[in-house]
């Protein structure tokens, strides 16, 4: 079997709040960059993949040279291999879908391709249906569990609304999961020495045949949100008294 | 501009952020049509009259009672075909982000995903939205036709119902589709658990509660019981085992937006603000007046949750009767 994850590198979620307008609508940040968080939890899902029924786990993004350093983390992490598919230009889903499902196909006999929730920079979760559709596989999306997987099918537990739905589908399938699916496991020692060591295969849009359309969704204005007006109001006395001062100022904002 | 609002279902109920993604189309325009696809609909397709549609098409079978991506993509394709609308919006739910993701690779279009606000500009959908966690915000556009959104639960208005509306409704046959899914089996949230996403109030707990985990969400509960509330908590607290993950709310949980979030025993980090901090009314408590929490809190009390979580609740019963 061969599953491959797709990840992304993103700012530090400590670091959000720092990243300024002009950095966004660059896309040149100062902030401090790692794996999206979203996407350590599909690494571990492609880790307990590769445990529970054999086979190799990949990595794979789409970024700059910069993004070896995620791709590193996912070596790391247990990551048999990951390859780099180098492309600076402006993204939307449907374009990083076109080079994520080139890669795939160039990658041979991906089984399981095994993407995140979301991005926390990008904030959309359309990337894994997007590519699912492109590759004309079906998607699993709110993945917060493999019951099974077999030489052509697969049964997860999705977690949907309110609901857990268990549903088969037949492989080659991408997923998108949650982070029930597993906490990321910690880098070992021998993994963080041999992945500074391994040479990442970079790949061009060129060399994968794709032609890079530019992005669909277009983004004007990039702006603080206006900062919460917020000066708390403390209520202070036994807990009774601030209990029910605080009541009556909820119902006099109507929020009751 | 013609609107197509696809209003999604459940086991034949509607899910109601739909109706928000009605209530934002006909803010914007009168030629607003629905589309209600599901099994035993009927109620939802009145429902969608009575809110305002000026055409409600409905695609009723049994294949449909729960949100399958191939089919609920067909039938759109289809009903989109006889509307010819300018505009697809459906409700930023796993469903409705999914559908239009899938939309957006057929007709090779954008998505303005997750929009908070909506409106029109020189004939185009421009929405406003979130990125890197909200901490920034832009102005979104996108090429397609239609041009497609996907709308934040709570962020706009429902579409209000007046009794003695009428429209017309189209029974449309389902669209031909083979779907990869086979559904084995659904587990439903207790009856009663109102959904953090959908909540008006939320009350949420952290690691304060840690020296007695049981009794701070037995707390908590009762507190969201007399509320009408929605439990949420941090990750911290989820991580801990104190309550499960399908309550953590935050920047790898839920984005929520109620009237009301009231942080008991949280810090207020920026990964659990990245979650909820557009609540309109954050109300804190904490036993540490230096936590962060209380510079976005618009209340709050210094003091130990376990005394004041349950002073809250009985002044809640007496001021609410109840
Ligand atoms: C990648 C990433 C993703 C993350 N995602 C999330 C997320 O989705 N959601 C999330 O919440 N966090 C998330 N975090 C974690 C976040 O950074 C914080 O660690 C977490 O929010 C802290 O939870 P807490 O406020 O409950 O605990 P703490 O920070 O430990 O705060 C506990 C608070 O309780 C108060 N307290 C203690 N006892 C009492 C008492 N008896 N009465 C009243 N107050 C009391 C203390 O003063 C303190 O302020 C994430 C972190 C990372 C790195
Ligand atoms: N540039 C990228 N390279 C590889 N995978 C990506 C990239 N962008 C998004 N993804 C995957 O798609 C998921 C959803 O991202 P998004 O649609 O951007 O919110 C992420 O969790 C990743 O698994």
């Amino acid at each position: 079997m061969r599953y491959l994850v797709c990840i992304k590198q993103t700012p530090d979620t400590a670091e959000l709040p720092k990243v300024s307008p002009e950095e966004a609508a660059s896309g040149n940040l100062s902030v401090n960059l790692v794996v999206n968080p979203w996407d350590e939890h599909a690494i571990e899902g492609g880790l307990q993949l590769m445990e529970n029924y054999g086979g190799t786990t990949g990595a794979i993004t789409v970024g700059g040279e910069g993004a070896i350093d995620a791709l590193r983390s996912a070596l790391a992490m247990g990551c048999k291999d990951a390859t780099l598919v180098q492309y600076e230009g402006s993204t939307d889903a449907l374009n990083v879908a076109d080079l994520l499902a080139a890669a795939i196909k160039n990658d041979g006999d991906v089984d399981v391709v095994v993407m995140g929730q979301m991005t926390v920079d990008g904030n959309t979760g359309l990337t894994p249906v997007v590519l699912g559709r492109k590759l004309g596989w079906p998607v699993l999306t709110g993945v917060a569990k493999v019951v099974e997987l077999t030489e052509d099918s697969i049964t997860v537990e999705r977690s949907v609304g309110q609901s857990r739905i268990t549903v088969k589908a037949p492989t080659p399938v991408v997923l998108s999961v949650v982070k029930e699916i597993g906490e990321p496991r910690y880098p070992t020692f021998i993994n963080i020495r041999k992945a500074a060591r391994v040479k990442i295969p970079v790949l061009t849009p060129e060399d994968l045949g794709v032609d890079v359309p530019e992005p669909k969704v277009h983004m004007a204005n990039f702006r603080k949100p206006p900062a919460r007006e917020a000066k708390v109001k403390l209520f202070e006395g036994t807990p009774q008294e601030a209990a029910a001062a605080l009541i009556d100022a909820l119902l006099e904002e109507k929020v009751l | 501009m013609k609107f197509l609002v696809f209003i999604e279902t459940d086991m034949g109920d509607a899910v109601a952020s739909s109706w928000e993604a009605l209530g934002a189309a006909l803010s914007l325009s009168e030629d607003v049509e629905a589309l209600v696809v599901g099994d035993k609909v009927s109620v939802v397709a009145e429902e969608a009259v009575q809110r305002g549609a000026s055409k409600v098409y409905v695609v009723e079978d049994e294949t449909r009672a729960l949100f399958d991506l191939d089919r609920a993509l067909a039938d759109v394709k289809h009903v989109l075909d006889m509307s010819a609308a300018d505009a697809f919006l459906a409700s930023h739910t796993l469903n409705g982000r999914d559908l239009a993701a899938a939309l957006a690779a057929e007709l090779d279009a954008g998505v303005i995903a997750d929009a908070l606000e909506l409106s029109l500009e020189d004939g185009r959908l421009k929405g406003v939205r979130g990125v890197y966690s909200g901490n920034i915000l832009v102005d979104v556009t996108v090429d397609g036709s239609p041009q497609i959104a996907t709308l934040r639960p709570r962020a706009f208005a429902p579409a209000e119902k007046v009794e003695g509306r009428t429209a017309e409704v189209v029974l449309v046959d389902p669209a031909d589709a083979d779907s990869p899914y086979e559904v084995l089996g659904v587990q439903r949230a207790e009856k009663g658990e109102i959904s953090l996403t959908e909540a008006s109030i939320i009350v949420s707990g952290g690691r304060g509660v840690a020296k007695d985990p049981e009794l701070g969400f037995d707390l908590i509960r009762e507190l969201a019981g007399v509320l009408g509330a929605a439990v949420g908590a941090s990750r911290a607290a989820v991580d801990a085992g104190f309550i499960s993950y399908d309550h953590q709310v935050g920047q790898t949980g839920k984005v929520v937006r109620p009237d009301l979030y009231i942080a008991c025993g949280i810090s207020g980090a920026v990964q659990h603000l990245a979650g909820m901090g557009s609540s309109k009314i954050i109300v804190a408590i904490n036993k540490d007046p230096e936590a962060p929490i209380f510079s976005v809190a618009n209340y709050g009390i210094v003091g130990d949750l376990f005394e004041v979580v349950p002073a809250l609740t009985e002044a809640a019963r007496e001021k609410l009767g109840k």
